[in-house]
C-alpha cells in the first residue's frame, strides 16, 4: 500500500476511532472462541498429552485421519449424516411449503396467527424436553406407543430404545415435528410478500385457487425455496448433536444409525480421551463443509444475485 | 361463497387442527403421566386418561428440591448475564458496521462473516477454553463459549440498522457536538427496541435451553443447569438421589421413589416456565424469524 493511502487510513481509523472501539469486544469474542481453535486445528495432527499441551504435543503427520478413514465409523457417519440430512431436507420441505400455502388460505388472522404459535412451539424448546417427549411415547414399558397404540395393529412391544432399524423413521418425524411449524412462517412470511394484484388478476380470469397456487404463488416464492434448500445442502456434514444424542438417550445399541458426524466427534473426545481423532473428525467436517458453502453460493448467485451470502 | 370453498375451508382447518394437536399432544402426555398413579402405570402403561391421578412425583421432588432449585438458580443467573452481554456486544457490533464510511469496514465484516464460514471443529475449540481460559467448572464456561455471539444476529441487528434508521438522526447528533458513544445510546437504541427485544429474546432462548456447554464444562452437581439436571435425570433416574442424599437413607429413599413419574415431573418443572411465557412472546418471536427471513 502507498504511504498516502496508508497515511489517509490512519486518519480515518483517528476520526472513527469511537466507532471501531464499539467492534473490539466482539472482535475479542470471535477471535477466542473462533480463531484460536481455527489454529487448534493442529491438534488433528497432534498426539495430544496434556502435560506437553497443544503447542508441545508431537506432531504425528496424518496418523489420525488414517485412523480414521480405516475404521469402519468414517464411512458410517458421513453416510449417516448426510442421508439424513437429505431426508430432512426434502420431507420438511414438503410440509413446510404446505403449511405455508394453506394459511395464506386462513382470512381470519386471529385463526391464523394462533396456529402458527401452536405449531411454533415445538421449536423453542430445548432437545432434552424433546428427548423427554419421545421417551414418554417409545419408553418400552410403559410408552404410549407400545401400550396403546402397538395393540391396533396386533405386534409385539417394540424395544424401541435397542433397536436401530426403527430410528430414521423416529428421528426424521421428531426432527419434521420440531422444524416444520418454524420453516412454514419462514415461507409463509415470503407468500404474505407477493403483491396482491397477481391473485386479483387470475381471480377475474377464472383461474381456479390450484391454479393460482402452482402458476402464481410457488414460482413467485421459489427464489426463497431454492436459497433456504442450498442453505441446508451447504451444511449437509452437519447434524444437529442434540437430536441425534440427546433423542436415541445415548444408547449404544442404536449408533448404527443414530451415530453422526457430530455425536462421533463428541464421542472420541469425552468418551475414548482421543482428541487427535476428534479433531480430526472435526477439521474433515470442516474443510468438506467449506467447499460445499462456497458451491452453494455459486448456485445462490446465479438464482438470485441478491440472496447469495457473499 | 363458491361451492369448492366451501367444502375446501372445513379441510385446511382440519388439517391446522391435527397439526395443532400432533404439536401439543406430547406435552400433555407428559403432564398427565406426571400426575398418574404409579401403580396404574404399572398395570396400564403412560395413558391420556389415567386411571388413578396422584401427585406423589410432585411430592417426593419438593421433599428433596435443593438440587432443582441450584439448577433453576445457575440457569437463570447464566440467562440473565449473558442476555444482556450478548445482546450489548452484538449491538456494538452491528452498529459500527451499519455506518456508511467507517474504515476497515470489509476486513471486520470479512472477519465476522469467515467465521460462518470454517470452524476449527469442536476437539479444539472445547481444548482452548479449558487450557487456555481455564474454563472448567465456572459459571463463565455457560455464559461465553459459542452462545455470546452470533454472526447471524449481528447481520440481522446491521441491516435493521442500515434500513431503519435514517442518516439524518446520526447527522444532526454530530452536528450538535454529541460523541459516536452518546449517539449510539441516545438516538440509535431508544429507536432500535424491536431489533433489540428480537435479538434479546432469541439469545434468552438459546440460554435457558442450554444443556450442551454445561455437559463439556461442567461436572460438579452444584454448578448444572437446569436442562443438563434434566439430560442427567432422562439418562440414570437415580441421579438426583445419588447427588443430593447421603448414603444411609439413599436406599430407602431410592425405594419409596415414584420412577417412572419422577422424570416427567421434572420434565413439567423444567418447561412450565417457558410454557408460561410463552403465550406472552410468541408474537414477538414469530415476527422476529420473518424479519430474519426478509431481510437477513
Amino acid at each position: 500500500m502507498p504511504a498516502s493511502r496508508t497515511r489517509t487510513l490512519w486518519r480515518q481509523i483517528k476520526k472513527y476511532k469511537a466507532l471501531l472501539l464499539m467492534t473490539l469486544p466482539g472482535v475479542v469474542y470471535l477471535i477466542v472462541n473462533n480463531y484460536i481453535p481455527m489454529y487448534g486445528v493442529i491438534l488433528a495432527f497432534k498426539n495430544l498429552n496434556y502435560v506437553q499441551g497443544i503447542w508441545g504435543s508431537p506432531f504425528v503427520g496424518f496418523d489420525n485421519f488414517k485412523f480414521l478413514f480405516q475404521s469402519p465409523d468414517a464411512f458410517l457417519i458421513t453416510r449417516n449424516t448426510i442421508a439424513y440430512n437429505v431426508a430432512f431436507i426434502v420431507f420438511n420441505l414438503i410440509l413446510a411449503l404446505l403449511t405455508a400455502l394453506l394459511i395464506n388460505e386462513i382470512k381470519d388472522k386471529f385463526v391464523a396467527r394462533f396456529y402458527q404459535s401452536t405449531f411454533l412451539l415445538p421449536h423453542i424448546i430445548s432437545m432434552v424436553v424433546v428427548a423427554y417427549l419421545v421417551y414418554s411415547f417409545l419408553n418400552t414399558d410403559s410408552g404410549l406407543v407400545n401400550r396403546q397404540i402397538v395393540k391396533w395393529f396386533g405386534t409385539d412391544a417394540i424395544s424401541w430404545y435397542t433397536e436401530s432399524r426403527y430410528w430414521p423413521y423416529v428421528l426424521v418425524i421428531v426432527n419434521a415435528w420440531k422444524n416444520v411449524g418454524y420453516l412454514s412462517i419462514i415461507y409463509f412470511a415470503a407468500i404474505i410478500g407477493i403483491d396482491k394484484e397477481y391473485y386479483e388478476a387470475a381471480t377475474i380470469d377464472g383461474a381456479s385457487k390450484w391454479r393460482q397456487m402452482t402458476r402464481i404463488t410457488l414460482p413467485l416464492i421459489s427464489p426463497v425455496i431454492v436459497v433456504m434448500t442450498l442453505l441446508a445442502i451447504s451444511s449437509i456434514m452437519r447434524s444437529d448433536f442434540g437430536l441425534f444424542y440427546q433423542v436415541p438417550m445415548n444408547s449404544g445399541p442404536l449408533l448404527p444409525t443414530t451415530n453422526t458426524i457430530d455425536t462421533f466427534v463428541y464421542r472420541a473426545m469425552v468418551g475414548f480421551g482421543d482428541i487427535g481423532m476428534s479433531a480430526a473428525a472435526g477439521l474433515y467436517q470442516s474443510v468438506v463443509c467449506f467447499f460445499l458453502i462456497l458451491a452453494a453460493n455459486l448456485l445462490v448467485r446465479r438464482v438470485s444475485k441478491q440472496d447469495a451470502l457473499f | 361463497m363458491p361451492i369448492a370453498s366451501r367444502i375446501r375451508i372445513p379441510f385446511i382447518h382440519l388439517f391446522f387442527v391435527l397439526f395443532a394437536i400432533a404439536s401439543l399432544l406430547p406435552f400433555v402426555l407428559v403432564f398427565i403421566v406426571s400426575i398418574t398413579d404409579e401403580q396404574s402405570i404399572a398395570r396400564h402403561g403412560y395413558s391420556l386418561f389415567p386411571s388413578k391421578i396422584k401427585f406423589a412425583a410432585y411430592n417426593f421432588l419438593f421433599n428433596d428440591f435443593a438440587q432443582i432449585a441450584r439448577s433453576y438458580g445457575v440457569t437463570i443467573v447464566c440467562t440473565f448475564i449473558g442476555t444482556i452481554l450478548s445482546v450489548l456486544i452484538t449491538a456494538l457490533f452491528a452498529y459500527p458496521l451499519s455506518r456508511p464510511g467507517l474504515p476497515l469496514k470489509r476486513t471486520l465484516s470479512f472477519f465476522l462473516f469467515f467465521t460462518m464460514l470454517f470452524s476449527g471443529g469442536m476437539a479444539p475449540w472445547y481444548i482452548t477454553y479449558v487450557t487456555m481460559f481455564g474454563m472448567k467448572n465456572t459459571l463463565m464456561s455457560m455464559i461465553v463459549p459459542n452462545l455470546l455471539l452470533s454472526a447471524f444476529n449481528v447481520l440481522l441487528m446491521r441491516s435493521f440498522f442500515a434500513n431503519t434508521i435514517p442518516e439524518s438522526i446520526v447527522e444532526s447528533g454530530t452536528i450538535d457536538g454529541a460523541s459516536e458513544w452518546k449517539i449510539f445510546l441516545k438516538l440509535i437504541v431508544p429507536l432500535s427496541a424491536p431489533i433489540v427485544a428480537t435479538i434479546a429474546l432469541f439469545n434468552l432462548l438459546s440460554y435457558w435451553n442450554d444443556w450442551y456447554n454445561c455437559m463439556l464444562f461442567i461436572d460438579k452437581a452444584g454448578l448444572m443447569n437446569i436442562q443438563y439436571l434434566m439430560t442427567k435425570m432422562l439418562l440414570n433416574v437415580q441421579f438426583l438421589i445419588e447427588k443430593s442424599s447421603s448414603s444411609s437413607n439413599a436406599t430407602e429413599l431410592l425405594s419409596k421413589m415414584p420412577t417412572e413419574t419422577i422424570r416427567m415431573a421434572l420434565a413439567i418443572i423444567g418447561i412450565a416456565p417457558l410454557l408460561v411465557a410463552y403465550p406472552f412472546f410468541q408474537r414477538y418471536y414469530i415476527s422476529g424469524i420473518t424479519s430474519g427471513a426478509v431481510k437477513g
